[in-house]
């Protein structure tokens, strides 16, 4: 066991991935001498030389296009989006192409590529680096979209949607980069599947579903809870397409009520698609309405105000009280 | 064996044949001559020029303090591309519009801007803090390139208005539009390019190459000089020293003339040098040398003017030390506006979404206004 922050997990993932496999490189803005500008990639360059760690233009349209053909070509690109709000660039080859080369080619091409996109806010930035645009994604058929939430995970998912024969996008939490945590990084093999879901907290009166930076929000909303005698669940959905359901379907009827927190906003968020399955699933379970904490369904703020716009450990207790007061 | 390149395609692609960087004072502050571009300003020109560039100077230093010092998130440094900002903005006519990207401190203080006016972009009080005038200054955009594109439709509308073109000059305007070495690699930039080239668009591509995109030489964008990129795109592009604020004047004068009398835009490449970071968050020394940016330093835009002015008897050190005192009044003056920036309320937020805010954001507002005070209450 290694005590790790997710971003040095991260780079442990990609040293491995990259050392097991002369097919996978990285490609991304500033992701060679500087280490990217989180250092996610930080000494990679240096270990397996610039074709397989490479600097490319500054054109997000670009890095994702040329990986769509590096990996047609046989290679397994990884490539970086620098921050969250600079995907929109690529969202044309990441939406007409990425996710649908399989389907247009009738099964006989995939694109084996992953792409990480370090997103969500708390971290004091300006505009374009506080987004969440998860459910662009996930509601995309054919990408896969994964989050993780602590090192370990952020040290085997990363190596998992590598790994994976079709497209990946892969979040990173930006604000938990620094985080730390155990992380077996012997082990040969992942823990769990990349698709599945992890109860990160056993509890019985309530469950809060959430993913990414939000997860270790709710576990301390969980927490506090318990000094008030109220026993909360805690599951960290880990992949957003697909969704894990029977573990989700499984906690529900467990508690009966369920809270989705969220980053990103509240509109057409993950918490809508989870409370449409849920309710269509565990109805009669349901001891509540399925409530949703998440951001406004604003532009993301100033960043001087983000404290009110990011979901914390008071709103997600104050939606906890909400659904036990019924 | 090799493929042989016949000559004239070759000819097209050397790098080093004509590379002509426009210079009208060198880096060690004497006048030297261009065939092409002369400085049409006054000597006073030239002080005030100077005066401008040591205030955005210590404006600079003072935002990359307060960053320091927690009371701003980020700072976008401009130091050592102050000639390129503010040789460029003092060619700007009363009709033209200019369209700035995040690195513009010197345009903003040129157009005689106030900072604490825009500084709450960097302390996060305001996503995008814009001066309400000059009314001709579009607000910064931070992602990459992309004001391009709106700067050529601006100018698209300056032709449908009958804003160019006329016999007298004083009816015609053109946009210029900053971005920088990193951003011609982006699509909406060589779009940009495609639009105004088709519509012969009264539009003037300012690129300050500071040599830099965070990390990144400009040799991993282009093998070729930026500025040549134009001509492929069916429009001049000049590679100006961006380091000579008389040069700079010059050829951005004669662009936007250019420009505003209809025959289309031009790319001007400012050559210069980011002699800072790429912001607050970033360290150089990471990625390039000591021995760079020594090179760069002798070549500093401040230096050769200062010494120009100096042995010319225009400016003397008492003027020197009178600049001083009002740069460190402007530093103190920044200090203390800082921290008195509004603070913003998040509720404030919700009837900027739409013109008209639909209901379910009026909900939002009164759901997040009963939560605050909620606060309130129980204290």
């Amino acid at each position: 066991m290694s005590t790790l922050t997710m971003a040095k997990a991260l780079n442990a993932g990609l040293r491995r991935a990259l050392a097991n496999d002369p097919k996978v490189l990285l490609a991304g803005e500033d992701i060679g001498a500087l280490g990217g500008v989180f250092r996610i990639t930080e000494g990679l360059q240096a270990e397996f030389g610039r074709d397989r760690v490479v600097d490319t233009p500054l054109a997000e349209s670009g890095i994702v296009g040329t990986a769509v053909g590096l990996a047609l070509g046989g290679y397994k690109p990884v490539v970086e989006i620098q921050f969250d709000g600079f995907v929109y660039p690529a969202f044309d080859q990441i939406v007409s192409q990425v996710s649908r080369l399989h389907f247009r080619s009738h099964g006989r091409l995939s694109v084996p590529m992953v792409v990480r996109i370090p997103y969500g806010g708390g971290i004091g930035a300006i505009e374009h680096h506080s987004e969440s645009p998860e459910a662009y994604f996930a509601h995309t058929p054919g990408l896969k979209v994964v989050t993780c939430a602590n090192p370990s995970d952020a040290y085997w998912m990363i190596q998992q949607a590598i790994a994976d024969p079709d497209p990946v996008i892969f979040f990173e939490p930006k604000r938990r980069y620094h985080d730390k945590g155990e992380v077996d990084v012997d082990a040969s093999a992942a823990p769990d599947s990349l698709y599945q879901a992890r109860i990160a907290r056993h509890g019985t009166d309530a469950t809060l579903l959430t993913y990414g930076p939000m997860v270790r929000t709710c576990l301390d909303a969980a927490a506090a809870a318990e000094a008030e005698g109220r026993s909360l669940e805690v599951i960290d959905l880990r992949s957003l397409s697909p969704i894990d359901d029977a573990t989700v379907f499984a906690s529900v009827r467990r508690t009966g009520r369920v809270v989705v927190v969220h980053e990103a906003a509240r509109t057409l968020g993950m918490g809508a698609e989870l409370a449409a399955r849920i309710q269509a699933e565990c109805f009669y379970e349901l001891q509540a309405p399925v409530l949703r904490v998440t951001g406004y369904d604003l532009p993301y703020p100033p960043s001087r105000t983000e404290h009110s716009f990011l979901p914390d450990l008071d709103r997600v207790l104050d939606a906890v009280d909400q659904s036990l007061a019924h | 064996m090799g493929v042989a390149l016949p000559e004239a395609v070759a000819a097209e692609l050397a790098t080093s044949a004509d590379d002509h960087l426009i210079q009208l004072l060198t880096p060690s502050g004497e006048l030297v001559a261009d065939e092409q571009f002369h400085y049409t300003g006054s000597d006073q020109d030239l002080v005030e020029d100077l005066r401008t560039m040591l205030l955005t100077r210590a404006i600079d230093t003072e935002g990359t303090a307060l960053q320091r010092k927690g009371e701003l998130g980020l700072w976008v440094q401009s130091l050592g591309q102050e000639a390129a900002q503010i040789g460029s903005a003092r060619a700007f006519g009363s009709n033209d519009l200019i369209v700035p990207s995040y690195r513009e401190l010197g345009v903003y203080l040129a157009l005689g801007l106030d900072p604490l006016e825009f500084l709450g972009t960097f302390r996060g009080t305001a996503m995008v803090d814009w001066p309400t005038g000059p009314a001709n200054l579009h607000l910064p955009s931070f992602v990459i390139g992309t004001q391009t594109l709106h700067a050529v439709g601006m100018a698209m509308a300056l032709q449908r208005d009958g804003r160019v073109g006329n016999p007298n000059p004083d009816d015609n305007g053109a946009v210029v539009v900053y971005f920088g070495d990193g951003a011609t690699s982006q699509g909406d930039v060589n779009e940009a390019f495609v639009f105004a080239a088709a519509a012969n668009a009264p539009v003037v591509f300012f690129c300050q190459n500071n040599q830099w995109a965070i990390s990144e030489p400009t040799t991993v964008q282009t093998p070729v000089p930026l500025y040549r990129r134009a001509s492929g795109f069916g429009f001049p592009g000049v590679r100006v020293d961006g380091n000579d604020v008389l040069a700079v004047r010059a050829v951005t004068e004669w662009a936007l003339e250019r420009a505003r009398s209809g025959a289309g835009p031009v790319l001007i490449e400012a050559f210069t040098y980011r002699m800072g970071a790429h912001t607050t968050s970033d360290d150089p020394t990471k990625y390039r040398s000591a021995d760079e940016v020594a090179e760069w330093k002798a070549k500093d835009p401040i230096d050769r003017l200062r010494t120009y002015l100096l042995a010319k008897g225009l400016i003397d050190d008492a003027w020197l030390d009178g600049v001083a005192a009002e740069a460190a009044t402007q530093a103190e003056r920044l200090r203390t506006g800082c921290v008195q920036l509004v603070e913003p309320d998040l509720a404030d937020s919700f009837d900027l979404v739409y013109t008209d805010t639909p209901e379910h954001l009026h909900r939002q507002r009164a759901e997040f206004e009963a939560y605050e005070a909620s606060f309130e209450v129980n204290a």
